[in-house]
């Protein structure tokens, strides 16, 4: 047990300073443009440039999938019962010529090892004829959840962006329709619907230079489908604007090719690339990260670092602690400065003042609070230790509840990745320990929590959590044993955790983790 | 001359100072540290009743009325009203910074007076405590809370450094499964349902709505015991006390046995 200790206390040391790096998706998830990330009886999937494609089964650990002929930069849209994908046939693109098509087809699985497993139907919905101000690349589907209209985007840096309707039953171009120019300067566009306004996402900037691309993405948006799409300042996307949605960050460069993926329940995130993990030798990566929502804007949220964090409800303010004796620490009374010299309030009524002198009257303390300072050295008054407080602490299982965040060792949480079991999309599973302990928070039977001595890795001691639109956490075990439906950590009444289903409305199971 | 007046200046402000806190002591219990649990520390402290006067008159109004004889229903928003306060016991405690949860299980477990963990007393009962005679009151709260301080107060007893035990029966008329019991006190406080602890309030809190729930319980068909224990030092004591759902609604159509 000491040495486990030690190891923990010595664990929690390396991240007391400060949060770690983001976390990169796990296993091999090498790709180039990749299309919005589609889940198909249980899998994800995903298919970039020259048709390479990943699969996952959990969202987080990625291997190579099935290959397609694919083009450049695919996209995904699941209609009915028909998975549709959308890709470009091209002459060059920047480096040769820019005439090109963007075809369709469409299988009723995306599981290669289904029966039904086959791309039917594959023909051109648009084109571009090498000299018109367009090359036909980098489609993206919106289906209009409002009209149930079906439209895809597509062009590069080589003129504009155009975006032209198809027919939602089969994903042909609808009889009539012609091609609306919407942006220039960006490539790998993606229109969305989002609370009745349309979204158009694009790349900007410099694609395919490995740590020095400055690849980034930018929205602008409008309420008609076909534009005109403005930024943050007002400024038409068809004369280069957008805000920034997603940049450069950590040790991920070039970021681009978004991919929308409503998780539901408030829950959204975005499928991306980057030109270059840094610590993946450079390479080429698909990405998962939060969506979060400001003031009407998408901005891209950064995956969860580990660390050690107070974990604070939305709701009553309060933080998640251990059920344990609160211990008094040194530094009750720091006083106001003592007494010295002449404070506030001079003699009582003047009449005791010396004669002769102008002695302030009123009543008080003569030379009272407020005087020149404190008296004797300022000197720090340390933390509290763990060792100060954990002594008495029982060595069986613990209860928790919500308390004033003070700073102390029963109220710091060491959140860490648990990298041998499955996880979720774009996020492992992650252990809760009191930082400096073996101890870790668990969900237990009658769907309540407690924290257990020693973290052991069962199922209901791994938590999920996921970033909601608003900037807040949602925090869910793995399993709740008893439970048919998933639970997530709420807070009931202002001052006692509990597990709960979900409610997306209202902030009784939103949680901020704060640096301590 | 000038420093003899800052010295005489300085004199009176440490008088002054040393008056303030002699004042303090009188109107305090004894020195914090008395050993918690057990009828032995229950000396006499905090704020003695006094007789009425005019300044001062004794009474329960506007806070309480004596309960009826018939079932009360909890309030529109599900808070209990109806209580049987016992008069506060003597708790010497000059600060509530000692309301660990470990000490507020010693003060409560420690047995005042026979019976104190499963008695449904009635309106009237008497028990005796380190030799204090205390009544049992059988109370409709006005409010939505029941401010103890009030209680003590209107029944001419100990105000401060005290402890209250209160007791109702909530009548159900089914079984009703996955309620939790939510409870604010001002300060620390424990609260048992049918014999089993339900949840513990500790430290030095005030009186919030709802502040601590207990996880979720079963309200039998027919009677149901709620139990609770609030202890304070120099505070205004006070609790509510409610039932609600999985979805933080009230609990309907229970009752408050007469």
């Amino acid at each position: 047990m000491k040495y486990r200790i030690l190891a923990a206390t010595i664990s929690a040391l390396l991240f007391l300073s400060s949060a770690g790096p983001a976390l990169a998706l796990d296993g091999e998830p090498y790709i180039h443009d990749p299309s919005t990330v589609l889940e198909c009886d249980g899998k994800y999937y995903t298919w970039g440039t020259g048709g390479s494609g990943l699969v996952s089964d959990d969202g987080w650990t990625w291997h190579s999938g099935a290959r397609v002929q694919a083009g450049a930069a695919p996209d995904l849209i699941h209609i009915g019962d028909r998975y549709y994908m959308a890709y470009a046939s091209s002459d060059g693109g920047l480096g040769g010529g820019h005439a090109s098509t963007i075809r369709v087809k469409w299988s009723k699985t995306l599981d290669p090892s289904s029966p039904d497993y086959a791309w039917n139907d594959d023909h051109v919905v648009a084109s571009s004829d090498g000299i018109e101000d367009c090359d036909a690349i980098d489609p993206g589907f919106l289906l209009d959840p409002t009209t149930g209209r079906l439209w895809v985007t597509y062009g590069t840096y080589f003129g504009f962006i155009r975006i032209v309707e198809l027919d939602p039953k089969t994903g042909h171009h609808l009889d009539g329709n012609k091609p609306v120019n919407i942006a220039i300067d960006c490539e790998a566009t993606d229109p969305i619907y989002h609370d009745g306004w349309y979204y158009l996402f694009g790349t900007h900037g410099t694609c395919c230079d490995g740590a020095n691309s400055t690849y980034n993405i930018r929205v602008g948006r409008s309420k008609s489908v076909t534009g005109p799409y403005l930024d943050n300042l007002g400024n038409d996307m068809i004369k280069g604007g957008g805000k920034l949605v997603a940049a450069a960050s950590g040790r991920f460069v070039g970021l681009g090719h978004f991919g929308l993926m409503d998780l539901g329940d408030g829950v959204e995130k975005f499928s991306c690339h980057y030109e270059a993990d840094l610590d993946r030798g450079g390479r080429s990566v698909l990405d998962i990260r939060p969506l979060l929502w400001k003031d009407g804007w998408p901005v891209g949220g950064d995956n969860f670092k580990e660390g050690i964090y107070e974990i604070q409800s939305e709701r009553s303010g309060y933080a998640l602690e251990l059920a344990v004796d609160f211990v008094r620490m040194a530094g009750s009374r720091g006083g106001f400065g003592g007494f010295g010299g002449r404070g506030r309030g001079g003699a009582p009524g003047g009449t005791n003042a010396p004669s002769g002198t102008n002695a302030p009257g009123g009543s008080g303390f003569g030379g009272g609070f407020g005087g020149r300072g404190p008296v004797g050295p300022v000197t720090p008054i340390p933390a509290q230790s763990l060792a100060e407080v954990s002594s008495n602490w029982p060595a069986s299982n613990l209860d928790v509840r919500l308390g004033d965040f003070m700073n102390r060792p029963q109220q710091k949480w060491m959140i860490s990745a648990v990298t041998n079991a499955t996880g979720f999309p774009g996020s492992p599973c992650f252990k809760i320990t009191i930082a400096g302990t073996d101890r870790a928070l668990a969900a237990t039977a009658d769907a309540e929590m407690s924290v257990v001595p020693e973290f052991t890795g069962a199922p209901e001691q791994l938590w999920r959590i996921d970033q909601l639109t608003d900037g807040t956490y949602r925090i869910m075990p793995k399993v709740v044993t008893n439970s048919m439906e998933p639970l997530v950590l709420t807070a009931v009444g202002y001052s006692t955790p509990t597990l709960a289903k979900f409610d997306p409305n209202i902030d009784k199971s939103r949680w901020n983790f704060k640096t301590p | 001359m000038k420093m003899l007046h800052n010295i005489v200046i300085l004199a009176f402000g440490v008088l002054a100072v040393l008056a303030f806190q002699v004042s303090s002591s009188a109107q305090d219990g004894p020195a914090p540290g008395a050993a918690p649990g057990g009828p032995a520390g229950a000396a006499v402290s905090g704020r003695a009743g006094r007789g009425s006067t005019p300044d001062h008159p004794h009474s329960l109004a506007p806070y309480f009325t004596p309960a009826t004889s018939s079932p009360k229903s909890p309030d529109a928003d599900g808070f209990l009203q109806r209580w049987l306060l016992l008069e506060p016991i003597n708790k010497p405690n000059r600060g509530n910074t000692v309301f660990t949860d470990s000490y507020i299980r010693n003060a409560f477990n420690a047995e005042y007076f026979p019976g104190q963990f499963n008695i449904v007393p009635h309106d009237g009962d008497k028990v005796t405590v380190a030799d204090h005679e205390l009544a049992w009151h059988e109370l409709d709260s006005d409010l939505f809370n029941v401010k103890l301080f009030r209680f003590a107060d209107g029944v001419n007893k100990p105000t401060y450094g005290v402890i209250f035990w209160a007791v109702t029966v909530v009548n159900s008329p089914q079984e009703i499964k996955n309620v939790r019991l939510a409870v604010g006190s001002n300060s620390a406080s424990m609260w048992w349902l049918n014999g089993q602890e339900a949840v513990i309030l500790s430290g030095d809190r005030r009186m919030v709505m709802d502040d601590c729930v207990s996880k979720r319980l079963t309200l039998h068909q027919g009677r149901n015991v709620i139990r609770g224990a609030v202890i304070n030092g120099p505070g205004m004591s006070d609790f509510c006390v409610r039932f609600i759902d999985e979805n933080g609604q009230p609990v309907k159509g229970i009752t408050l046995e007469p």
